[in-house]
């Protein structure tokens, strides 16, 4: 039996939404289409918002709750909006012998920021990564998507002040 | 495309390679991308313009070539010449010495045993072709196992060569492919899938990345002769979104497939179909088991099923699915081409071929390395990795990641294969090498992996959701010197519960890292309990 | 249908029973009242394996498996209990009550709990590990329902009952790990769901108080299950 449903509109006219179709339409509006379809989402919005999951379950004719769970259970997905700038810290393995958790330790203390978290002013943004496959460079850091690395602790901290000072 | 096609395309592509004088490979693997190696080859690409070179010298991006440590790194062609850590300053002065004498600045020795004691297999056109054209991957004789099984050979003497070859798979826990295969040929059923597991998750590991960036087609083709195999038509590679460069090479390599016939419809001409899609992982380390891997490939969350039914029963859409990752594909060209005597002849007696490590931590040469079955760990650390810098001592080596284990210094002269890893409290796994040094203290590394397993466990059983938290909280006691011998003794009763008890291999591996470091340093953990504790009796 | 059904033999705890095609051991041991216990696992609704307490071992193996999700194979010898099972049946029980905040004296389904029970049967007298203490606010948006997740085991029955039965599939997991959490709809309160059609099927599938009718005091929610044999049995027979 199949349902004569008319496709319900996108929550706003921006020009994005079409980029977002263009998948659901890829994959036939197919219930299995929910991981790529928030990919999408995330890459064209940079976050995925509550009427961004509406839309998906009303398309794709999947149960809310199940495009909420789907959404929340990968890390590749944020759902509230990052800050301008994204600083964040790879804590991989091999990072990791060489001094990424004492770089994580100090921006906690030195920012008062969590993995996650956006500093009030929406400046800034601490993120982990699981690992950048960088791990020839160990420990590595990504400065708005540019990694530095190769680098001792206390050199690393040095480059993550100049940063910040610079233009925060 | 046909046999005769084939080598009519390889000799116009030998032939467009000859004109050249010079060769000038610039790795484009992330490691070196990440160091800005794109701008040095742009750089090239405009001083062999300006110096109207375009006829004699040609510049081009190729794969990983294995020494990261000293990226980004540029290879002259057919010289030989290896230079490291290059800028766009230095490339006047390696033009110039072209035909003369090496720049020798910044000249890697590559008579060195990082080079010799390798044998790359899989690896083998890494750092050679340039992974977004098809013409050089064919070239070097790609896709000549593709024609060879479709024309002169039936699914079953596919599999059959594959069973020859006593190939493992390469995703950690060793299963024997050729017998995979046949399970899936076997099972009942029109439509089968095939999934190719590109979902990396072990921190501290980029091999799969590295083959998918440096050679993309070997694992297409790898793919194409397994779903002829078992009769599959349709298929997915399963690759972490955190890997942008790997998804558009591989995206770039399809199309580039089908419009040669390699993929699609009536690949070689012949009445068989095979398609190949992408499904992006979203972080998520547990999709690397297969079931949980199947419910993420179907939009779902990605939670693991219990086993029977395995999936060579009952997979994607409850049909018969081949699950295998990066690296085992990579090896079944060479399978086919050169037959399973060939790769069998590498090797120990259980474990047969190379396998591709990442070799990192404290380690002078951090890479990407192939080397062959039943290697010591001594021969890798010390002739390959050049040992340990900074004067330290080595403490332990740490493989199969977050489900493997520490093997001490004491068992540098074990050799690497699925056996004696596993004999050491250990895995192979997907083949992370992670070289610990007297600095590290192995209660912080057991802790550090209870922390990476805690906030991966999918949270569906009760074992590994639970189990893990308080695995990594007692851990915290120890770390603060607030444990007593009471926690010691819950602590190892808590990993067997964990290990026996857990739904998938995630959380029946997750404890691996504490029982290792318990079994080979002890000590640590007793040196970290209360002061009052640390002598006496052990609670009973 | 086949006629000539293929019936396999084997034994649970030295008892010679047998199985049709596809049976799991737990349904076999259920037909021959022999008892494993699980929080999970409930007949009507599909079965997930993921509590583990009904975990037993096939002799000749070291190897556990849950009786819920394996198909019955000739010639298994199962054996439901032993020092070990029993050890880790507790153990499993403890975590539960370590995770979240479970109090017996002040709930609503105190008497009537299967998580209680299965604590009291596999005597369970104390909890080993330190309690993690999470807090967790009580929904009590829906007119007649409540969910208080300090009380809830994540088995899932509410998800499978909602989405198998009821067709809904109001409820879904969100987070993962330590994390899970059972939600309505995008995590909105149980009140302003546009899904839930307040069949109240979750509410009585549930082992424990997490969800209960509202307006009832300690120890009044029992639980009525009578409604999953004869609806399953509805729904077989529409096929």
């Amino acid at each position: 039996m199949a349902l004569n449903q008319k496709r319900i509109a996108p929550p706003s006219d921006d020009r994005r939404w079409k980029l977002v179709d263009a998948t659901m339409r890829r994959y036939g509006y197919s219930s299995q289409a929910v991981i790529e379809t928030l990919h999408t989402i995330q890459e064209v919005f940079g976050n995925i918002s509550a009427e961004s999951l509406a839309y998906v379950s009303g398309s794709l004719n999947v149960p809310p709750s199940k495009v909420y769970g789907v959404a929340t259970f990968y890390n590749h997905f944020n759902m509230a909006p990052l800050g301008e700038h994204v600083l964040s810290v790879c804590t991989g393995t091999a990072c990791y012998v060489k001094g990424s958790g004492q770089v994580v330790d100090w921006i906690k203390e030195e920012y008062g920021l969590e993995p996650g978290q956006t500093t009030p002013d929406n400046k800034l943004s601490f993120m982990v990564a699981r690992c950048v496959g960088a791990c020839g460079l160990a420990p590595v850091i990504m400065l708005d998507g540019e990694v530095v690395g190769r680098l001792s602790v206390d050199e690393m901290k040095k480059r993550i002040k100049e940063w910040i000072s610079y233009d925060k | 495309m046909t046999n005769d096609e084939l080598l009519a395309l390889t000799e116009q592509e030998r032939a467009e390679e000859e004109k050249y004088s010079h060769r000038i490979h610039i790795c484009t693997g992330t490691g070196c991308v990440s160091s800005h190696s794109e701008k040095i080859l742009e750089t090239f690409q405009a001083e062999i313009k300006a110096r109207g070179l375009e006829e004699k010298v040609k510049a081009r991006q190729v794969g990983c070539m294995g020494l990261c440590a000293a990226g980004p790194i540029v290879s002259i062609q057919p010289d030989g010449l290896l230079y490291r850590e290059m800028t766009p300053e230095l490339v006047p002065a390696i033009m110039d010495s072209l035909g003369g004498e090496p720049f020798k600045d910044q000249l890697i020795d590559t008579n060195i045993p990082f080079f010799y004691r390798q044998e790359k297999n899989t690896l083998e056109n890494a750092g050679l072709i340039d992974p977004e054209r098809i013409e050089e991957y064919i070239a070097v004789g790609g896709y000549a196992a593709v024609v060879k099984a479709l024309s002169e050979m039936t699914p079953a003497e596919v599999i059959q060569e594959v069973h020859t070859s006593g190939m493992r798979g390469r995703g950690g826990a060793g299963f024997k492919t050729g017998l995979k295969w046949s399970l899936v040929a076997k099972a009942a059923g029109d439509q089968k899938y095939l999934i190719c597991n590109a979902d990396e998750g072990d921190p501290g590991a980029f091999m799969d990345r590295s083959i998918l960036e440096s050679d993309p087609h070997r694992v297409l083709e790898g793919m194409v002769v397994a779903a002829y195999a078992v009769g599959a038509s349709q298929g997915y590679i399963y690759v972490r979104a955190e890997y942008p460069l790997a998804i558009k090479r591989l995206k770039i390599a399809i199309k580039q497939a089908e419009k040669l016939g390699l993929l699609g419809q009536n690949i070689c001409n012949t009445p068989f179909n095979f398609k190949i899609d992408l499904r992006l992982g979203a972080g998520a380390f547990v999709c690397g088991e297969e079931t949980a891997l199947m419910s993420s490939v179907s939009g779902n969350r990605g939670t693991p099923n219990p086993r029977p039914p395995f999936p060579a029963q009952s997979g994607i859409n409850n049909c018969p699915t081949l699950i295998n990752n990066v690296e085992t594909f990579a090896n079944i060209p060479g399978i086919i081409t050169d037959g399973g005597k060939w790769f069998a002849r590498i090797g120990t007696e259980t474990s047969k071929g190379t396998k591709v490590f990442a070799l990192t931590g404290k380690i002078k040469n951090t890479g990407l390395i192939e080397v062959p079955m039943g290697i010591t760990l001594r021969e890798i650390i010390y002739d390959i990795g050049g040992g340990i810098p900074d004067g330290h001592n080595l403490k332990a080596v740490q493989t199969g990641g977050p489900s493997g284990g520490c093997i001490p210094a004491e068992y540098l002269d074990a050799t690497v294969d699925y056996e004696s890893l596993k004999q050491l409290g250990s895995m192979m796994g997907s083949g992370g090498m992670i070289v610990i040094d007297d600095t590290s203290n192995m209660v912080d590394m057991a802790r550090f992996f209870m922390k990476f397993s805690m906030e991966e466990s999918c949270g569906k059983c009760i074992p590994c959701r639970v189990g893990t938290t308080m695995l990594y909280n007692l851990l915290g006691k120890f770390q603060a010197g607030q444990a007593t011998r009471w926690d010691l003794k819950r602590l190892e009763e808590l990993c067997d519960l964990v290990k026996n008890t857990s739904l998938c291999g995630l959380g029946q591996a997750a404890p691996n890292p504490i029982i290792s470091t318990l079994r080979f340093f002890r000590q640590e953990y007793l040196d970290k309990l209360i002061d009052s504790e640390k002598t006496g009796e052990t609670v009973e | 249908m086949n006629s000539n059904p293929v019936v396999r033999s084997f034994t649970i705890d030295g008892i010679q029973v047998s199985a049709a095609e596809g049976e799991t051991i737990l349904e076999v041991a259920r037909q021959n009242d022999i008892e494993i216990p699980t929080l999970c696992n409930l007949e009507g609704i599909s079965s997930t394996g993921q509590c583990r307490l009904c975990m037993v071992e096939v002799k000749g193996t070291n190897r556990l498996i849950p009786s819920c999700a394996t198909v019955a194979e000739e010639g298994m010898e199962i054996v439901t209990s032993n020092e070990r099972i029993d050890k880790y049946r507790r153990m499993i029980v403890e975590l539960l009550f370590a995770e979240r905040n479970h109090i017996c004296a002040v709930c609503v389904a105190n008497g009537h709990c299967d998580l209680q029970a299965m604590a009291q049967k596999l005597g369970v007298t104390h909890i080993e590990f330190d309690y993690l203490h999470p807090s967790f606010q009580v929904d009590a948006s829906h007119p007649k329902y409540e969910v208080d997740h300090n009380r809830c085991i994540l088995c899932g029955r509410c998800v499978r009952v909602c989405d198998e039965i009821e067709g809904a599939h109001t409820r879904d997991f969100r987070n993962r790990g330590i994390n899970t959490l059972v939600i309505t709809d995008f995590a909105t309160p149980w009140g302003e769901s546009q899904t839930c059609t307040s069949c109240g099927k979750c509410v009585h599938v549930c082992p424990t108080g997490a969800l209960a009718e509202k307006g009832k005091s300690v120890a009044e929610m029992q639980k009525r299950r009578q409604f999953l044999p004869y609806l399953v049995m509805r729904r077989e027979g529409a096929k």
